[in-house]
């Protein structure tokens, strides 16, 4: 299948969903990847196993604030620069382009980049949703070392970056951002066919594709929504209260839902890091973190990101299952509740609700 | 003496002017249908207002007229030439910011009709900042000319990477466009806030809209001259303040979207609050706002304008489909509205449509000069479908108060304790008292509010960019400060009255220095 002009608001709206709140706003990369379809054609789609074993997948993601990059947007040839380098170090050129962050911004803007490059987009991502850190990938959960970053600027600079291990890899790319002008273009993990399998989570760009169909023109979008992504439906209601604060880079806080019509008398916070992370009611976790919450407008079914919460929007939270990837025993290490922060033993949220 | 202040608005449906006096009073109203070329209502409102404002002062010893010192003038000229594509100018669009955003080039989701109409060309050259204030790239003035000597053009549009804090690309550009091609710039830096594309879609409508500007100009000059009337004229803007002409001509895009903002302004200013909740009750639908401090609410969203997606600051305005003319059934009411036959239509005018209008008056809201409603509703609820419709129109009342209701909560974002101010054709129909605030007024002339708020309104300027955060702070925002006074007194503002209405500190995250968003909006009464 190939990836064409009309998939791309379709793509944006599933990635939205995907993104659990976060992942930057998909409106600059849905631009660039139809301003890219246009002139250098579509771009293909393929699974794993149409690549060669020793075919080179990289996974690219823009990093940096957010603000800048509604500014500062990408140059056409920064991904150009990443896939000479990847050339110049593995004496090969990649075969695909895969997101490394389907959930947000970074679930789009690849059509652009691989569109620019001439080549396919692999249907994985590194994560099934978006998060707030670089080692929260499923490379990293798989095991794979993380001795390879490559980052390219505006400017035209490329950086590799051989790092001893994950927690130098997010501090030096952070610091090359930061000069880079925050904003950069990266590939980490670049990895072959072969070691892919397992390591990444195939078919995310076609749920998010029919995630973002599943609602056109749909009766009922919410219901439409909901049987597509296998979700229980938290709560239905109004927000009336966003606390938010900024700390250390992230905003954090918590939303209130109360429930209207059938829920009413229910309440429902949200804890937020960037993405919606644990949903509590009556004392009661719902939902957490790897599995993925994301709140709805009830009348749309559009996914509402966590900066744009705001008293008296009619929601709808949706919940469903992680990758299962995520809930083994490194992957909820890091990416479930205690890496965030909270002190709580994960519990599939299949278990947490019966409606 | 020139007391007197003569405030026009042109809106959808009608074109409304006011007269108020030295004491802020309404003496003389007026409203008339806005005709298609604008110009046409505008002139008919005018006289309409004049010939009232002579019949009541028919006991002066001067002639009235010359008494009116100042008229404001808030129009829909702008928007409807980009809606309609009529008399736009063919801009040269330039970005500066190469190498860097050459992934999304200028325009790209624009209207392909709008965009063929407005584009003379684009280019992205070398050019613009970082967000450390550092260049991107040196000026490209050679790839600046080779685009402008190969466009034909009647305007440029020039947006810079970063420009709202780094503005010296821009300014280069300006200059070199001035003095060698001598066609009018607009600069982004003066149109819109952070965001790239969103600040330049406007900077390039600005460009589109200079012949515009030049024809609202003319228009009011002769409207005014032919009718004797030496005075000063001003246009509103978006945000509920004035322009003078020639800042007007510069800034036209801001003169989009001042309807609402003058109707939140009249509304506070009719009835006498500051903050407040304004409902304003159409015959299809009703539009809510919020005052804070006697200014509108913005809006935090993105606002479209014929299709192009801007980051102009508009006030925060909700519509609902309801109004006088919407439709009432057994199971509920609306979104249909019989609209402007609503005086065939409806059951108290005889008609055989319940709705809003009929809801109402069975429940008793009836405005004062009804005449014969209650009658011939009577009528109508007399044959055998009667219980049925007289079902219908209860149910329907309930529901309505309920969006009303639930409208009003959205805006008031948990706070109950301001009064609503209700204006426009409709607003008899609403309840006397609204869950979610203190009190209902009903101010009198709120049928010309928005003609009022063009009359009251201050001028105003606005600074958005980003300074360091550390020590340097107090400094900096005390130089944004000024900055935006001094954009007051340019857009017409008495220098001795300006003062700082707004002011919003965002901190930025990822960045190699901490650095916060200003925001900083000064405001101030006419200079005399």
């Amino acid at each position: 299948m190939n990836i064409d002009v009309n998939d791309i608001p379709a793509l944006a709206r599933g990635c939205a969903v995907l993104g659990t709140g976060g992942g930057g706003d998909v409106r600059t990369g849905s631009l660039a990847a139809m301003r890219a379809i246009r002139e250098y054609g579509e771009v293909p789609l393929v699974k794993l196993a149409d690549l060669a074993e020793d075919a080179l997948v990289v996974p690219l993601s823009g990093i940096g604030a957010p603000t800048v990059s509604h500014e500062m947007i990408h140059g056409e040839d920064e991904p150009a620069r990443i896939a000479e380098e990847v050339e110049r170090i593995f004496g090969r050129p990649p075969a695909a382009i895969m997101s490394s962050e389907i959930g947000g911004s970074n679930g789009v803007a690849p059509v652009a980049w691989a569109a620019q490059l001439g080549l396919p987009l692999l249907d994985a991502d590194g994560m099934g949703r978006a998060f707030p850190e670089v080692q929260m990938v499923s490379m990293y959960v798989a095991g794979l070392p993380a001795d390879l970053v490559i980052m390219s600027d505006v400017a035209g600079n490329v950086v590799t970056i051989r790092p001893v291990d994950g927690l130098w890899s997010e501090r030096l790319a952070r610091a090359v951002c930061v000069a880079a002008g925050s904003h950069a273009l990266m590939a980490d993990y670049v990895l072959t066919a072969a070691r892919a399998g397992g390591a990444v989570i195939e078919g995310t760009v076609t749920r998010a594709l029919e995630i973002g169909r599943s609602t056109e023109g749909a009766a009922d979008p919410l219901a439409a929504l909901r049987e597509r992504l296998g979700a229980s439906r938290l709560v239905t209601g109004k927000l009336t209260d966003v606390e938010r604060r900024t700390t250390g880079g992230f905003v954090r806080g918590t939303a209130v839902i109360e429930g209207t019509g059938d829920d009413r008398g229910r309440r429902l916070s949200l804890e937020l890091q960037n993405e919606n992370l644990v949903a509590v009611e009556d004392g009661r976790v719902r939902a957490m973190v790897p599995d993925l919450i994301t709140v709805v407008d009830t009348e749309t079914a559009a996914a509402v990101q966590t900066e744009s919460l705001r008293y008296g929007q009619r929601v709808t939270v949706l919940a469903w299952p992680c990758d299962p990837l995520w809930r083994t025993r490194k992957g909820l290490e890091t990416a479930g509740p205690r890496a965030f922060g909270y002190d709580l033993d994960y519990v599939p949220v299949e278990e947490l609700t019966h409606d | 003496m020139t007391d007197l202040r003569l405030g026009i608005d042109v809106g959808g449906t009608n074109t409304d002017a006011v007269v108020l006096d030295g004491e802020g009073r309404v003496i003389a109203k007026a409203k008339r249908p806005t005709t298609p070329d604008v110009t046409g209502g505008l002139r008919a409102a005018l006289d309409a207002v004049l010939t009232e404002l002579e019949r009541t002062d028919a006991h002066g010893e001067e002639d009235v007229r010359v008494r009116i010192g100042r008229v404001m003038l808030g129009t829909t000229h702008a928007t409807n030439a980009i809606l309609e594509r009529r008399g736009l100018g063919r801009v040269a669009v330039l970005r500066l910011g190469a190498p860097a955003t050459t992934s999304v080039p200028p325009l790209g989701d624009w209207p392909a009709g709008l965009r063929a109409a407005v584009s003379a060309g684009e280019a992205i050259v070398p050019g613009g900042h970082y967000v450390d204030g550092r260049e991107i790239a040196p000026l490209g003035l050679d790839a600046i000319r080779r685009f402008l000597d190969g466009v034909k053009a009647d305007a440029v549009a020039v947006t810079g990477v970063f420009s709202p804090a780094s503005d010296e690309h821009e300014r280069r550009v300006e200059e070199l466009v001035r003095a060698e091609y001598g066609v009018p710039v607009s600069v982004s830096r003066e149109i819109g806030s952070l965001g790239l594309l969103e600040r330049e879609n406007a900077t390039v409508l600005n460009a589109a809209l200079y012949g515009v500007a030049a024809h609202v100009t003319d228009a009011l000059a002769t409207a005014l001259a032919e009718r004797g009337l030496g005075a000063r004229p001003y246009l509103a803007q978006n945000d509920g303040t004035l322009m003078t002409l020639e800042h007007a001509a510069r800034l036209p895009v801001s003169t989009i979207g001042s309807g609402p903002a003058n109707s939140l302004r009249g509304a506070a200013y009719l009835s006498g609050v500051d903050d407040a909740i304004v409902v304003d009750v159409g015959g299809t639908s009703t539009d809510l706002g919020v005052l804070v401090g006697g200014f509108p609410r913005e809006s935090a969203a993105a606002v479209e304008i014929g299709g192009v997606l801007t980051n102009f600051r508009m006030p925060d305005i909700l519509a609902i489909a309801l109004g006088g003319g919407t439709v009432a059934r057994a199971n509920g009411i609306g979104p249909d509205s019989v609209g402007y036959r609503i005086a065939q239509e409806a059951l108290v005018f005889g008609g055989s449509t319940p709705t809003l209008t009929d809801a109402a008056t069975a429940a008793g809201r009836i405005p004062h000069d009804a005449e014969g409603w209650r009658e011939r509703l009577r009528d109508a609820l007399s044959d055998a479908n009667a219980r049925t419709i007289a079902g219908a129109l209860e149910s329907a009342l309930a529901r309505a108060d309920e969006m009303i209701a639930d409208a009003v909560d959205r805006m008031a974002l948990g706070r109950a304790d301001r009064p609503l101010v209700v204006v426009g054709g409709g607003a008899f129909v609403l309840p006397a008292r609204i869950p979610g605030a203190s009190r209902v007024i009903r101010p009198e002339h709120a049928e010309v509010a928005n003609a009022v708020g063009a009359a009251i309104a201050l001028a105003s300027g606005r600074v958005d960019t980003i300074l360091p955060a550390g020590e340097n702070r107090t400094d900096a925002i005390e130089r944004a400060k000024e900055e935006a006074r001094a954009r007051a007194v340019a857009a017409g503002a008495d220098p001795t009255g300006v003062e700082v209405v707004d002011l919003l500190e965002v901190p930025l995250s990822y960045l190699s220095e901490p650095a916060v968003r200003v925001h900083v909006k000064a405001a101030g009464p006419l200079a005399g």
